[in-house]
């Protein structure tokens, strides 16, 4: 069997005295579609983050591809990456935001184009055609000399997923990409997300959708106070959950 | 229920306007006459005409002497000597004041305690106090030694007058004061960008030095050039006090002028009228570089300060930015 994308055994993470982790095991194999649902204040954003080393781990192991997030192993010790190499990890994880986070002083073909021209040193102009064709495949290719205060928020949500997959990920983070969407534009984020997994991306998606989940996931994890309550195929988490916890969330959000 | 109070509102404000829709044109009403500013304008009005002739008919204002001493030599020279060091003194202040700001905001404890020990010296006292402390300086040290402390290795060894020149001294003065200022206004910048910005550009694999001068820097830069260009209007006019130490700026040799003549001031006009001058020049590029800076927000506007004056009220707001 193959090194999974995501593994982690046993992570644990606190704020001060607040323990938002208390021990997560999870995998998520290579072009897996892997949904984290729960309440807010379970700690599913914070793991997502924790994946791309935006959040440090207290406790526990966590390996992306079969490396350790922000940690490099020499014999039996490890050693703190620093941070030209942590910088260098997260290339290969694009992550989207709730809040988009695109740049607002660059067009959406320069946030698109940005990483790639500053960080992977592809020469401008290819950069730019590689970016105008990543906001074609969002649908967004006659916006890309719009300034993200000129797009709609699915508009924007669009060219932050086009933005991450400029660097060619394998492994996607998306931490509830929908919730800060007016209804009617979440189907568009969402047509994105889900032509993305069926071209076999790996995808960690934190979000609310249940519909999506059920659909696209191939794995659904239900977390709760920092632990995972119950994971497995989205038909039976979702339809016949096992747990009580789940069963009170579920009926609050179908 | 406020649902259908509103409603109500709605229907009659409707009705209402229908009816008078009709006719704003034709409403002939007797406009209301405002007397009372009508008559603080006259009276203003009336007053500062009265100054302006008092001052005109004044002949201890010597306007023949104004009008010498306006384009004399020696007050180019000065003017020359004011401009280059407020344009020094700015960049001094602004390239360390950032180097400060970052160093404020860094996580080593050491570098931030220094950055905030400098800005409390220089912050905590008087400019004039500085600008004659640099002047003096070779009092306390004879003579400027590059090499390694606490050892006798010495590379370079020169005497402090030769190099501490009044304009030396007046440059360090200005520069490491101003970068005190600086370097408050440039970490508010800095801290006004959303987190999340940061959070952004490293996820997409950017270094922190990287993620702070493409992404961070340009969008601090909205927040940081009204009060830089206030600061640089105010170094302008700050190079004045230079003139204790005689460092031949334009307010040292209108000094040097009224010490001869006792036209005091008249002299002080010309000075007034020079940095008036120079002052008003400086909020141009200002406003250039708030455009170029507020580029991606609804407010930024592609007009010209200029059209914006003949455009009227629209132009101020802004057009949102959504058809441009």
């Amino acid at each position: 069997m193959s090194v999974p994308m995501v593994h982690a055994q046993g992570v644990r993470k606190q704020f001060g005295r607040l323990e938002v982790l208390k021990g997560i095991d999870l995998t998520v194999e290579r072009g897996q579609v892997c949904c984290l649902l729960g309440p807010s204040g379970s700690g599913k954003s914070t793991f997502l983050r924790c994946i791309n080393h935006l959040e440090k781990v207290d406790e526990g192991q966590l390996a992306v591809d079969g490396e350790l997030v922000g940690y490099r192993r020499q014999g039996s010790r490890l050693h703190e990456l620093r941070e030209k190499e942590v910088a260098a990890r997260r290339r290969d994880i694009g992550m989207v935001f709730q809040r988009f986070n695109l740049f607002p002083h660059l067009t959406a073909l320069e946030n698109v184009a940005e990483s790639p021209v500053r960080v992977a040193g592809v020469n401008r102009a290819d950069a730019r055609i590689r970016a105008g064709r990543l906001l074609g495949r969002v649908g967004l290719a006659d916006r890309a000399d719009h300034y993200p205060a000129q797009l709609s928020g699915g508009q924007q949500q669009r060219v932050a997923i086009a933005r991450a997959l400029a660097m060619e990920p394998k492994l996607m983070l998306f931490d509830e990409p929908t919730s800060a969407l007016d209804p009617e534009l979440v189907g568009d984020v969402l047509d994105v997300m889900r032509d993305l997994a069926a071209d076999g991306m790996t995808m960690v998606v934190v979000t609310h959708e249940t519909g999506f989940a059920r659909e696209v996931g191939d794995t659904v994890v239900f977390m709760d106070e920092g632990v995972v309550v119950e994971a497995g195929e989205p038909r039976q988490v979702l339809l016949s959950p096992r747990h009580e916890r789940t069963q009170a969330f579920l009926s609050k959000v179908l | 229920m406020p649902a259908p109070a509103h409603s109500t509102a709605a229907t009659t404000g409707a009705g209402r306007s229908s009816s008078t829709s009709l006719a704003p044109e034709r409403l002939q009403a007797v406009p209301v006459r405002h007397w009372g500013r009508l008559i603080a304008a006259a009276g203003a009005a009336a007053g500062l005409a009265g100054l302006v002739g008092s001052l005109a008919r004044n002949a201890n204002l010597h306007w023949e002497v104004i009008g010498h001493y306006l384009f004399a030599g020696l007050i180019f020279n000065g003017l020359v000597t004011t401009l280059w060091l407020t344009v020094a003194a700015m960049v001094l202040g602004l390239s360390l004041g950032t180097l400060i700001a970052v160093l404020r905001l860094s996580a080593n404890p050491v570098l931030n305690a220094l950055a905030a020990l400098f800005v409390w010296v220089f912050r905590g006292t008087p400019l004039l106090v500085q600008i004659i402390f640099w002047a003096y300086a070779a009092a306390l040290y004879k003579q400027v030694m590059i090499g390694i402390p606490f050892t006798h290795v010495t590379f370079l060894r020169i005497d402090t007058n030769s190099v501490l020149t009044p304009s030396v001294a007046a440059l360090l003065a200005l520069g490491l004061n101003e970068a005190a200022y600086a370097s408050e206004i440039v970490r508010a910048g800095i801290q006004s960008v959303d987190p999340g910005q940061s959070e952004a550009a490293h996820s997409l694999g950017m270094t922190p030095a990287l993620t702070m001068r493409r992404i961070v820097l340009p969008q601090a830069m909205k927040v940081i050039i009204p009060p830089m260009g206030n600061e640089t209007i105010n170094m302008l006019k700050t190079t004045a006090y230079v003139s204790v130490i005689a460092a031949h700026d334009l307010m040292s040799n209108i000094q040097d002028v009224y010490a001869q003549t006792y036209q005091v001031i008249p002299m002080l006009v010309v000075a007034s009228l020079w940095y008036l001058a120079l002052t008003t020049l400086l909020s141009v590029p200002q406003a250039r570089l708030e455009r170029r800076y507020g580029r991606g927000t609804a407010r930024a506007t592609r007009t010209s300060p200029l059209r914006r004056m003949f455009t009227g009220m629209t132009g101020v707001t802004g057009t949102t930015g959504k058809d441009t």
